[in-house]
């Protein structure tokens, strides 16, 4: 690919599943009416839901999901050898995710109630950056395919991968939703990172989160805001935990 | 009505070289109209063009109603009854996001593609403070030294239709005198009992009145007119005292205010977003997914935003929550040099209703003053006696 005397080489691309659903992964499949163009940047060589072709090259792997097994640890330290660019892909793995319900339990507890009578081997959740060094995070529930292109154009293109700084408000007021607390809910738009234009509270779904927190929040002002509006403290505890992504500001909790 | 690429651009080159008028007619027309007669005016209006009028779209938990500015296709569908919408009319005029330039490359060579193209539209029901904030918006999007055609093409193809209101209690634009307007729209219609006082301010409005029945007023229908801005003029509860404020913002730029209020700040922007004036944006290349082209594109920010003073390096000038919302007040309330340091909040509130955090122009000005007024009486304390 030569584009104004600058040659773009396709990415040795890999994408890798750990604990999760492997929803952001078919997210790279979707977007049909781009999807010709964005797979002309990869040279897949190993990606199980796109290809059966395996090759062990490669020097881009998504990483999805939180780590939750020893045989999982082992399987990742291997592929961070391998990769020159190691991506935390999707919520899960960049904050542990949904699963990281597991952590407020016993590990014999969790283990009775879904595999009752049976030997399992199963580790607190971990996210991806407690294992092994992390060089691009993209998070999201799932991720969205519009900021996964942006990111594969900025790499094959050698630009600067950046994610929003600013908080889900900017979008959600760009879609002149009413305010989900103006209708009584708690919702965490105002201290997680945007770029995901707002599609949840546009369906008047509260923010839960995903993508983590925005750069220096307030979370103090955030909480006074609860706070003053009477709002459900339990709501926001479960809120705020839901996806794991606000563990160094927990602190903070009412 | 309709104005294309090529007479934006005509029109641009006239703004560079003279000064506009920023009227369409010279002098304004007075009419009154019935309301039945003014439904089907507004009827035939909005079937027959693109048009944006207040719509209900919630209730919040206090039971008030939420309107916006949403498509219309008849009188019905307008909520001419409603108090203040909660984003502005804003991002008619300036997009939240809008594509400034495509490029193709071919080669070692590339082209650039601009459009100044945009459909006309009828917008209905604009309140005084609307309409002036689009006047401030011209005076510095079109009066200054770099005309924008992107803004030009949205607001020579708008049709504006101003509507009269007795204020929210927490309206104070009456304080900015931004609460009657003289200029900058095709038609106002003030509320006279069973008739509107239409003043017409554009050849197209009073072209598109000629098909309907209309009268001249009498005196009668001008001591009405009279009587409604005096019940509209008395009925404002806030008040915000502005007098000599860009001094006193000047002496107070190191005032523990702004931490104070600073502190409550989320940075979430939303003030600006709703806000009837802020202009200030970002701009962002993009590849194509291709690699075949790039797009530019504006999309408006805010000052409030943690990366607002970011520059190439990472350097951020404004850190600090309290920075950043003392330069948004800056901008507000002392204007800059682009539009002759002239104050453009126009009173509406619409940052302070939307704010989360309970951050207001009246109490941080109030504050800014009390400030400065309790230097004073420091300062003329008498010494103790020895």
């Amino acid at each position: 690919m030569r584009h104004q005397g600058f040659t773009f080489k396709k990415l040795k691309f890999a994408s890798f599943e750990f604990t999760c659903c492997e929803g952001c992964q078919l997210q790279l499949a979707n977007r049909e009416s781009t999807l010709i163009n964005f797979l002309e940047l990869l040279d897949i060589r190993n990606f199980r839901e796109l290809s059966s072709e395996q090759h062990n090259n490669f020097d881009i792997v998504f990483i999805e999901g939180c780590i939750s097994r020893h045989d999982e640890v082992d399987r990742l330290i291997k592929i961070r050898r391998q990769a020159t660019t190691l991506i935390a892909f999707g919520t899960c793995a960049c904050f542990g995710g949904v699963n990281s319900m597991k952590n407020k339990f016993s590990i014999e507890e969790v283990v009775a109630e879904v595999y009752p009578d049976m030997v399992v081997e199963t580790l607190p959740v971990k996210k991806i950056s407690d294992v092994v060094t992390v060089d691009i995070s993209i998070p999201g529930c799932p991720v969205s395919k519009e900021e996964v292109e942006r990111i594969v154009v900025s790499l094959v293109t050698g630009s600067q991968v950046t994610l929003p700084k600013y908080p889900v408000c900017v979008e959600c007021k760009a879609q002149l939703n009413t305010c989900l607390f103006e209708l009584g809910e708690i919702c965490l738009g105002p201290i997680t990172r945007g770029g995901c234009n707002a599609v949840c509270t546009t369906g008047k779904t509260p923010c839960l989160g995903c993508r983590g927190p925005s750069e220096e929040i307030n979370m103090p002002a955030f909480l006074e805001l609860v706070n003053e509006r009477k709002l459900n403290l339990e709501d926001l505890r479960e809120k705020i935990t839901f996806y794991n992504a606000f563990e160094g500001f927990i602190n903070y909790e009412a | 009505m309709y104005l294309s690429t090529k007479g934006i651009l005509a029109f641009v080159n006239e703004l560079y070289s003279s000064k506009p008028t920023g009227k369409e007619c010279d002098g304004m027309i007075y009419k009154v109209i019935s309301k039945a007669e003014f439904k089907r005016f507004i009827d035939t209006l909005v079937l027959n063009n693109p048009s944006f009028g207040p719509r209900q779209v919630d209730s919040d938990i206090r039971g008030d109603a939420v309107y916006h500015f949403l498509p219309v296709t008849s009188f019905d569908d307008i909520a001419f009854d409603y108090t203040a919408t909660a984003s502005s009319a804003k991002h008619f005029f300036l997009p939240f996001r809008e594509e400034l330039s495509r490029f193709a490359f071919h080669g070692q060579d590339w082209n650039q593609h601009i459009n100044y193209d945009t459909n006309p539209i009828v917008l209905i029901g604009l309140r005084p403070c609307d309409i002036s904030a689009l006047n401030i918006l011209d005076d510095v999007l079109l009066n200054g030294h770099f005309p924008s055609p992107y803004y030009l093409g949205k607001r020579k193809n708008t049709f504006v239709i101003g509507m009269d209101h007795l204020p929210r209690p927490d309206c104070f634009c009456k304080s900015m005198n931004h609460h009657s307007v003289q200029t900058g729209f095709n038609l106002f219609c003030s509320d006279i009992g069973e008739e509107y006082y239409l003043s017409i301010n554009s050849s197209k409005a009073f072209n598109f009145l000629k098909e309907f029945n209309t009268r001249d007023p009498h005196d009668e229908d001008n001591c009405r007119l009279v009587e409604r801005r005096k019940l509209i003029s008395n009925s404002f509860l806030s008040e915000v005292d502005v007098t000599a404020l860009p001094s006193i913002l000047d002496i107070e730029f190191d005032s523990p205010v702004w931490e104070k209020w600073g502190n409550k700040c989320l940075s979430c922007g939303t003030c600006a977003m709703v806000c009837p004036t802020c202009y200030c944006y970002s701009v962002e290349e993009s590849f194509a997914i291709d690699l075949n082209g790039a797009t530019r594109q504006k999309r408006l920010y805010s000052c409030n935003l943690v990366d607002f003073a970011v520059v190439a390096g990472g350097h951020n000038f404004r850190p600090k929550n309290g920075d950043r919302l003392k330069y948004r007040y800056y901008h507000q309330h002392r204007g800059f040099a682009e539009n002759a340091n002239q104050q453009i909040c126009v009173g509406c509130n619409r940052c302070g209703r939307a704010c989360l955090a309970g951050i207001n122009p009246k109490d941080v000005i109030n504050d800014l003053r009390m400030e400065k007024e309790s230097c004073l009486t420091n300062v003329s304390l008498s010494p103790g006696r020895t």
